[in-house]
């Protein structure tokens, strides 16, 4: 049997971040009652008119940015045209052949990838190359009851963003590495919050397979209906071995779109390419071409830096870790939380800080539920202790009980605690100086034994001096001073 | 002696001076409606009530104050019907909201009063079309008032009216007027906002007035134009007073005759008195002089191309889901949409649905669509060249007069070419006014004939006082 290429290509529509709709005022809210966020424009009453959202066009024009895309210096506002309750106008204004970015890719993350082949990545640091982004309405939302639908037109009209790969995707995983290294960047940029279990992220996949050998892309099969990142790569899987399967019985794949069941795990056929629609696209008359040099011009200054761009400036300046600093890039609060951290404490190693954000705040947060925006604890707060651990003025240990106590009680100052728990370490040289001077006079035996060469005999001195000091004795001064005065 | 034959500026005079109410007004003008609107058919609806109310509360102080204004019926006014001449919006849509141009006209004090029939969509140039009644015209009434704005022509030209708001997409303001022997004005594409007018073609579609004078549209234009942020194509123009150009002479003034707007479908008797027309503008001291529109030829075809393919989307949220006729038989929902849009659209309109369907259909869309949009460029293009070298282009509205009710409809090639001269100025976006110019005995009836004026785009002020001049002079 034959070996296929699996091409794949997405089709990704993000809901933008706007206050307001795409075309009318109304606001932009979800979860309100049914049809109280309309008006004559997006009910597409007879006579009323869209009016361009800007805000909208900067998010988009934003993404581009974000994404490497080229914006045109003109671009245009197309009408496409097919019935269906749920669109008010019959018809919905998009971009067809002058979007607002064109090009540009998706940066695949290590982290974004399913757990179980981030060890195994195939094709490490890819880019996978767009083929536009484009700005559209979204439709209202139809819910079909036992004999009739109902619609709910808070939705319509609301800016969704439409980003089309090429086919450029070669697996499951790396469609999955897709979705939410966009959705990473997506949320960076403040342009959506693009949870596709909220249905703020939309997904559409073209999955074609072709023998190996051949140049020629196979018969392009659209999978509709996916509604999670898994289930997208769950989708790819069945359809691959479907497709796999009735090619190796040497069936011929025909165009057409399918729909995914994430129930029953499997995909149906929706429509043959014979029942395609013709959109009759047409520039809307209603709305002017745009020059977008302006908007590029006044959005350029808040282009945010991108994940992969903070995960190397961790890398290379605070001597992070790839993995850490692929963590700590993740979010964007995040990183904002250990860079706060790493700000307030200069002489602090960042790479000390950052396990401290990573191992017992993140833990710690995980274990109370809360996310790094909710955190109770300041960064300035976390690095104040991580600082005073690091000075040596108490043990690790004793600063993860300072840290647990500063979590418990929000805004307690870390010295404070270290008081009230009586943590404080005997740092001064000449108290501990006359505790050692008086055990090694007191076990000469034992003094002996260290000169002798019996380096273990030391570690009886030492837990002998923490028991004296009741564990208060800075055990680095402490161990300088053993030495000095045996070896 | 009723009221409804005097001018908006004569009207306003009797209200200022509180020789009238705005009540005795909107009585007066009722009382006309009921007297002759059974023959004229020119209002499909009109409430006393809420004019009387209105009338009430008008601000007097106001340009328009106290002055009832008739509308055509698809310029959205709040609680009131807007059916467009169709089966589609008559039986259960009462507009929810109110279009910027009204919403202006209020602002100057006016009442939005009436409303009048029209070709179905604003299709058609007969109102023969309106698939709710016959308007007659009042020069002959077994002839057609012209279309799609018939209503409006007629309502004024019968004195039924004081002034009415038309729309213009191919000439549906400018050829009724010229048809019934009054004043249309089709403002500068942009100059008045859409907003709240039933789009027939969006690219196309202008409201503006009809009056029977050119003084009344010119103080109804001052009112309607101006940015509306709610339409994109409005344009960010200051409005000039309109009325302050009207007595101006027209000395030196250079006039265009285009060499093809008088060619061989022109009916002779329109063209000597279009002529006569011309000698009398020459007469006034104005330059005339010949010049060459050489692509008004693709005009119609150009027209029939973008207008119709526009009209196929506008048209598609007509569906009977949300709002108009919905079938009582369908089964699913691909019967909904077919049953509610056959039973509700005339024959004209679900033509031209058809025609703008085609016309984008993959495979077709390069040659008509494209095609039609570079034509109109070429035809922008030639209006362009033609103002560098004269201020204001002359023409016959419409190649012929009146047409008898019933005379055309089996033939909507012939009527389509009706259009030939009112349907470059709105492909070119520019203003263009139509005003009575004599009328011809023709079949035993005197009909009117009507001269077109051209500026170029925000020109208006020329246009009036070009117009103003004729008419006067």
């Amino acid at each position: 049997m034959p070996k296929y290429i699996v091409t794949i290509g997405l089709e990704v529509h993000a809901q933008l971040k706007t206050q307001s709709k795409m075309f009318c005022p109304c606001p932009v809210e979800y979860g309100s009652e049914p049809n109280t966020h309309t008006c004559p424009t997006c009910l597409g009453l007879p006579g009323a008119l869209p009016v361009l959202n800007e805000g909208a066009i900067e998010k988009t024009v934003l993404t581009g940015l974000m994404l490497g895309c080229t914006t045109p210096p003109l671009v245009k506002w197309d009408r496409k045209n097919y019935f269906y309750p749920d669109m008010p106008k019959n018809y919905q204004i998009t971009q067809f052949d002058l979007p607002l970015c064109i090009g540009g890719g998706v940066p695949l993350y290590d982290l974004a990838y399913p757990k179980d082949v981030q060890k195994n990545i195939p094709n490490p640091g890819k880019v996978v190359k767009l083929t536009r982004i484009h700005l559209e309405e979204d439709v209202a939302k139809s819910t079909h009851h036992d004999k009739f639908t109902t619609i709910d037109f808070n939705r319509a009209g609301t800016p969704l963003m439409e980003i089309v790969s090429d086919p450029d995707i070669d697996s499951a995983e790396e469609a999955f590495a897709y979705l939410s290294s966009l959705r990473q960047i997506l949320v960076y940029g403040g342009v959506s919050d693009a949870d596709m279990e909220k249905g703020q992220m939309r997904c559409d996949v073209n999955i074609s397979l072709r023998p190996e050998g051949q140049t020629e892309l196979g018969s392009k099969i659209e999978l509709k209906n996916l509604n999670s990142i898994a289930a997208v790569r769950r989708a790819i899987h069945f359809e691959t071995a479907r497709q796999t399967e009735a090619l190796d019985r040497g069936e011929v794949l025909l165009q057409s779109t399918r729909r995914w069941d994430d129930d029953r795990g499997e995909t149906t056929l929706m429509r043959s390419k014979e029942d395609a629609h013709d959109y009759r696209y047409f520039p809307d008359p209603d709305l002017l071409p745009l020059h977008t040099a302006d908007i590029l011009a006044r959005v350029s200054p808040s282009l945010p830096e991108l994940p992969h761009q903070k995960r190397a400036r961790f890398t290379n300046d605070y001597g992070c870790s790839a993995y850490d600093a692929d963590v700590l890039a993740s979010e964007q609060s995040l990183a904002a939380y250990y860079e706060a951290a790493v700000a307030a404490q200069p002489t602090v190693a960042p790479k000390k800080l950052a396990n401290w954000v990573l191992n017992d705040l993140l833990g710690a947060l995980n274990d109370a539920s809360l996310t790094i925006t909710d955190c109770p604890l300041p960064a300035t707060a976390l690095a104040q202790l991580v600082a005073i651990v690091e000075s040596g003025k108490i043990s690790g240990s004793q600063g993860k009980e300072v840290f647990a106590a500063m979590l418990a009680t929000p805004g307690t100052d870390p010295e404070a605690i270290i008081k009230e728990k009586g943590f404080e370490q005997v740092s001064d040289t000449g108290a501990l100086e006359a505790m050692v001077d008086e055990i090694l006079a007191a076990n000469p035996d034992k003094v002996a034994e260290v000169k002798s060469g019996n380096e273990k005999a030391m570690n009886w001195f030492t837990g002998q001096l923490m028991k004296a000091s009741k564990g208060k004795a800075n055990p680095k001064i402490l161990s300088d001073l053993l030495r000095s005065k045996l070896l | 002696m009723s009221l409804t034959t005097l001018s908006l500026t004569e009207l306003r005079q009797k209200l200022t001076t509180k020789e009238i109410s705005a009540a005795d007004l909107v009585r007066d003008v009722a009382s006309s409606i009921e007297a002759r609107n059974p023959v004229l058919g020119a209002y499909l609806t009109w409430d006393l009530d809420a004019a009387l109310k209105e009338a009430e509360s008008a601000d007097l102080t106001q340009p328009l104050g106290g002055l009832p204004i008739a509308i055509k019926d698809n310029i959205n006014v709040e609680g009131q019907p807007c059916t467009c001449g169709s089966k589609i919006l008559a039986e259960n849509y009462t507009a929810p909201y109110t279009a910027t141009a009204i919403q202006n006209l209020r602002q100057a004090g006016a009442i939005p009063f009436g409303r009048l029939n029209m070709d179905e969509f604003a299709m058609g140039s007969s109102t023969e079309n309106s698939a709710l009644g016959v308007t007659r015209n009042p020069a002959a009434l077994d002839r057609i008032p012209g279309g799609s704005s018939g209503g409006s022509a007629s309502s004024v030209a019968g004195s039924i009216a004081l002034a009415a708001l038309g729309s213009d997409t191919g000439g549906s303001i400018r050829q009724p007027a010229a048809l019934c022997g009054c004043v249309g004005m089709k403002p500068t594409y942009g100059r008045v906002s859409r907003f709240g007018l039933i789009a027939f073609a969006s690219s196309l579609d202008q409201i503006g007035p009809i009056t029977r004078s050119v003084a009344d549209a010119a103080l109804l234009t001052n009112h309607l134009c101006g940015f509306d942020p709610r339409d994109s194509t409005s344009l960010k123009e200051s409005v000039p007073d309109f009325t302050a150009v009207l007595g101006r002479d027209i000395k030196g003034l250079r006039i265009g005759l285009p060499k093809e707007y008088f060619i061989d479908g022109l009916h002779p008797d329109v063209e000597a008195s279009v002529r006569k027309g011309i000698a009398k503008l020459e007469a006034l001291g104005a330059h005339i002089e010949e010049i060459s529109l050489p692509h008004t030829e693709a005009g119609v075809a150009t027209y029939y191309v973008l207008a119709p393919a526009e009209a196929s989307a506008n048209l598609a949220r007509f569906d009977g889901v949300r709002y108009g006729h919905r079938s009582s038989s369908a089964s699913d929902l691909m019967e909904h949409y077919l049953k509610s849009r056959s039973e509700g659209f005339g024959p004209e309109v679900k033509r031209r649905i058809l025609l703008g369907t085609y016309v984008l259909s993959s495979g077709y869309y390069d040659a008509y669509y494209l095609q039609a949009q570079k034509a109109r460029t070429l035809i922008r293009d030639d209006f362009t060249k033609a103002f560098e070298k004269v201020d204001v282009i002359v023409s016959p509205t419409s190649p012929t007069p009146a047409h008898k009710l019933g005379e055309l409809t089996g033939d909507p090639l012939q009527a389509y070419l009706e259009d030939v001269f009112t349907i470059p100025a709105n492909l070119a976006g520019l203003p263009a006014i139509s005003v009575p110019c004599g009328t011809i005995a023709h079949e035993g009836a005197n009909l009117p004939v009507g001269l077109q004026f051209i500026t170029k785009a925000l020109d208006e002020a020329t246009l009036f006082q070009a117009a103003h001049a004729f008419e006067v002079g």
